[in-house]
C-alpha cells in the first residue's frame, strides 16, 4: 500500500503510525480518582443525613461542596494537574462541570469582568446546561402527555 | 468522631465502584473516539436525563448513592426528576420550572464560585 | 535571480543572514537547546498582564536584540516581514508598531519564519540592502485561541504537540559574511484529509514531502548534498511519517534529517508528547542553534523546510480537514 494514493489510505497509514493513548493506565487512574470523588460525596451525604437533612437537600449540599472544592482547586492552578492525571476520573463527576466553568472564567479575565468572565464563562460548560435543561423539559412534557392520556384512558 | 458512626461501609464501596465505572466509560470515550470533553459531558448529562425520565436511573441511585448522583449523569437525572415532579405539582409549567429548580443549587454555585475564582486567581502555565 | 523548474528560485548573489536573535520561554529554557538562545524568560507573562501582551513583548524584544547585535542602524533596515499565530497576527503588528520600519505582515501558520526569509531574500536580490524577518508564538495564547483554557483539566493525546513560547528574528543583508540563502522553494498547499487537530504532524508531513521532492527535482540535488535537512515542526509523529514517505518516493533522508520540534524539547523529561510546534519553534531553533552551527562551519549546507497547518478553530469545529504548507530555503556557508 502506498500511503499517499488516496486520502483514505493516508488516514489508515497515519492511524497505524500514531501512538495510542495508554488506555489501561488511563482507565485505572480514572477509576480510582472518579470513585474517590464519588465516595467523598457519599461521606458528605451520610453526614448530612445524620444531621437530619432530607435526601434532596443532602444531594444539593454534596453538589455545592464538590463544586466549591473543584473551583477552589482550579483557582489554585491544581485542578488541571489532577485532570491530566485522572482524565475522565475528574471530568465526569460534577467537579469536571465546575472546572469547565471556572477555567474559562479565569482565562478570559483579560477581556474584562463583564464580557470576558461573564460572557465566556460558559464556552465549555454551556452545552451541558443547554442539553441537560432541554432534555429535562422534554422528559417533563412527555411525562405530562402520558399522564393525561392515562387519565383519559381511565 | 461521631460522624464516622453515620458511614455505611458497604454503601461506600458500592458508591466507589459505580462512580469509578462511570468514569472508566468516559475515559474509554476520550481515548477511543477523540470526542472533546464538552461533548462527553453533554452525552453524560443527556443520557442521565433520558434514563432518569424512563425511570431506570432511579435504581442505580438507590444502589450506589453518590456513586450515581455525583457523575454528570446524576446531574441529568436530577434535572429530569425535577421536571417530572414539577409536572406532578403544577402541570405544564412545572415541566419548565421543575428541572432547573431541582439543580439550581449546583448551577448557581458553579457560576458564583467561577466568578469569585476569576477575581482572585489567574491562569498559570502548565508546567508539564 | 533565476527561476529553476516549477517552484524554486536561485539567487545570483545570495543574500547573507547577517545576524539572528531568539528569546524563549521557561519550558524551552529547560530543554536541550537552552544554551543557544539569547534570552530565556523566567515566566510566561514577562511582567505583562495578558498572554497576548507578553507575546508582543517577546517579538518586540527579539527584534530589538537582533538590531543591536547586528550593528545595522534601524533607519537602514528597509522592510520588515513578520507574523505569528494569533488572530490577524496581532502579536507582531502590536509588538512592532513602534519599530518605524515599513511593515509587511505575513501568515503562513508555523511556516511564517521561512516564508519571511524567502520574501526578504527576494527583496534583497531585487533592490534592498537590509531586511528584517521575525516570527513568534506563545503556548498560552495559542492554547487559549486554538484549544482550551489553561486551567481546564483535560488530557493531551500522545500525538499532540506543544506550542513553543518564543520568537526568532533575522536580518538579511546584501553584503555579509554568510551564511547565505542560495535557493528558495515555495510550497503548494497540500491537504491529505487529516481532520485531527491533535495530530498536526501527520497533517503537515505530505506538504513537507511535496516541497522536499520539488526542491530536489528543481535543483537537481539529492538528499546527501545537504549536511542537514531540517523541518519546522512535524514533531515525532510527523518526522517518522516524512522519513517513510520520502523513502517510498525513492529519497533516503534518514541519516541527515531532523525536526526542530523534536530538537527543542526533551520528550521523556518534559512530557511534551509529540514535540514542539508553532511559528516560534522553527524560528528559535534556527536562530538559536542552526545559525551558530552554520557560523562555526559545523554544518555547511542546510535545507530548512518550515511547515505550517493552515487551520483555525472555526474550521476545525466545522469539520474541515487541515491543509498543510511547507516552504524550503537552502542556506549555505
Amino acid at each position: 500500500m502506498k500511503p499517499l494514493d488516496s486520502k483514505k489510505d493516508y488516514q489508515n497509514y497515519v492511524d497505524q503510525k500514531s501512538p495510542n493513548s495508554p488506555i489501561l493506565k488511563n482507565c485505572f487512574n480514572a477509576f480510582w480518582v472518579g470513585g474517590l470523588i464519588c465516595s467523598i460525596g457519599q461521606i458528605i451525604m451520610y453526614i448530612c443525613k445524620a444531621r437530619g437533612f432530607s435526601q434532596e437537600m443532602s444531594g444539593t449540599i454534596v453538589s455545592i461542596i464538590l463544586i466549591g472544592l473543584s473551583a477552589f482547586l482550579t483557582g489554585l492552578n491544581i485542578f488541571n494537574k489532577i485532570g491530566k492525571f485522572a482524565g475522565a476520573g475528574s471530568l465526569i463527576p460534577i467537579t469536571g462541570f465546575s472546572n469547565s466553568i471556572v477555567s474559562p472564567a479565569m482565562e478570559y479575565k483579560s477581556e474584562g469582568y463583564v464580557m470576558g468572565v461573564g460572557g465566556k464563562m460558559f464556552t465549555v460548560a454551556g452545552p451541558v446546561l443547554v442539553f441537560g435543561i432541554s432534555a429535562s423539559i422534554i422528559v417533563g412534557l412527555v411525562y405530562l402527555i402520558f399522564n393525561t392520556q392515562a387519565i383519559t384512558l381511565v | 468522631m461521631d460522624w464516622l458512626q453515620s458511614i455505611e461501609w458497604m454503601g461506600l464501596l458500592k458508591c466507589f465502584v459505580i462512580g469509578g465505572l462511570l468514569c472508566v466509560i468516559g475515559q474509554i470515550l476520550i481515548d477511543k473516539t477523540k470526542l472533546t470533553p464538552a461533548r462527553i459531558l453533554v452525552i453524560y448529562v443527556t443520557a442521565g436525563a433520558i434514563l432518569g425520565g424512563l425511570g431506570i436511573y432511579q435504581y442505580l441511585v438507590e444502589f450506589a448513592g453518590a456513586g450515581a448522583t455525583v457523575p454528570l449523569t446524576g446531574f441529568g437525572y436530577n434535572l429530569a426528576k425535577g421536571a417530572i415532579n414539577g409536572v406532578k405539582e403544577s402541570g405544564i409549567i412545572g415541566a419548565f420550572t421543575g428541572g432547573v429548580a431541582a439543580s439550581a443549587g449546583g448551577i448557581a454555585a458553579a457560576v458564583f464560585f467561577g466568578y469569585i475564582a476569576s477575581l482572585i486567581s489567574k491562569p498559570k502555565m502548565k508546567k508539564e | 535571480m533565476k527561476k529553476l523548474g516549477k517552484q524554486t528560485i536561485k539567487f545570483d548573489t545570495p543574500p547573507s543572514i547577517t545576524d539572528v536573535a531568539s528569546i524563549v520561554g521557561p519550558k524551552e529554557a529547560n530543554g536541550p537547546l537552552a544554551k543557544y538562545f539569547d534570552q530565556c524568560l523566567e515566566d510566561e507573562f514577562w511582567g505583562e498582564k495578558t498572554w497576548e501582551k507578553s507575546e508582543s513583548k517577546i517579538i518586540k524584544e527579539t527584534v530589538n536584540t537582533v538590531i543591536s547585535k547586528s550593528g545595522v542602524p534601524s533607519s537602514e533596515i528597509e522592510y520588515c516581514f513578520a507574523g505569528d499565530l494569533l488572530n490577524q497576527c496581532i502579536s507582531s503588528s502590536f509588538g512592532l508598531r513602534e519599530l518605524n520600519i515599513p511593515f509587511l505582515g505575513i501568515f503562513g501558520a508555523c511556516s511564517t519564519f521561512v516564508e519571511g526569509l524567502s520574501l526578504g531574500a527576494i527583496m534583497i536580490e531585487s533592490c534592498c540592502n537590509h531586511v528584517l524577518c521575525a516570527a513568534s508564538s506563545h503556548f498560552c495564547s495559542a492554547e487559549k485561541q486554538f484549544r482550551f483554557p489553561l486551567e481546564l483539566g483535560n488530557q493531551r493525546p500522545p500525538t499532540s504537540q506543544w506550542t513553543v513560547t518564543g520568537s526568532g528574528s533575522a536580518i538579511i543583508s546584501k553584503d555579509g559574511s554568510g551564511p547565505f540563502i542560495t535557493h528558495i522553494t515555495s510550497g503548494k498547499i497540500v491537504d491529505m484529509g487529516i481532520k485531527d487537530a491533535n495530530n498536526m504532524g501527520a497533517a503537515m508531513a505530505p506538504a513537507a514531502l511535496d516541497t522536499l521532492i520539488c526542491h530536489f527535482k528543481d535543483t537537481g540535488r539529492s538528499p546527501n548534498y545537504y549536511d542537514a535537512i531540517i523541518t519546522g515542526d512535524l514533531g515525532h509523529v510527523g518526522k517518522d511519517i516524512l522519513i517513510d514517505l520520502a523513502q517510498d518516493k525513492g529519497y533516503n533522508i534518514k541519516s541527515n534529517y531532523n525536526d526542530c520540534g523534536v530538537l527543542i524539547f526533551d520528550k521523556e523529561k518534559q512530557d511534551t508528547h509529540a514535540g514542539g510546534s508553532g511559528c516560534g519553534c522553527c524560528a528559535t531553533v534556527f536562530s538559536g542553534y542552526f545559525f551558530k552551527q552554520l557560523k562555526d562551519k559545523k554544518i555547511k549546507r542546510l535545507l530548512l523546510i518550515a511547515t505550517g497547518a493552515l487551520t483555525n478553530s472555526t474550521s476545525t469545529q466545522q469539520g474541515e480537514s487541515i491543509p498543510g504548507i511547507a516552504h524550503a530555503i537552502s542556506i549555505e556557508m
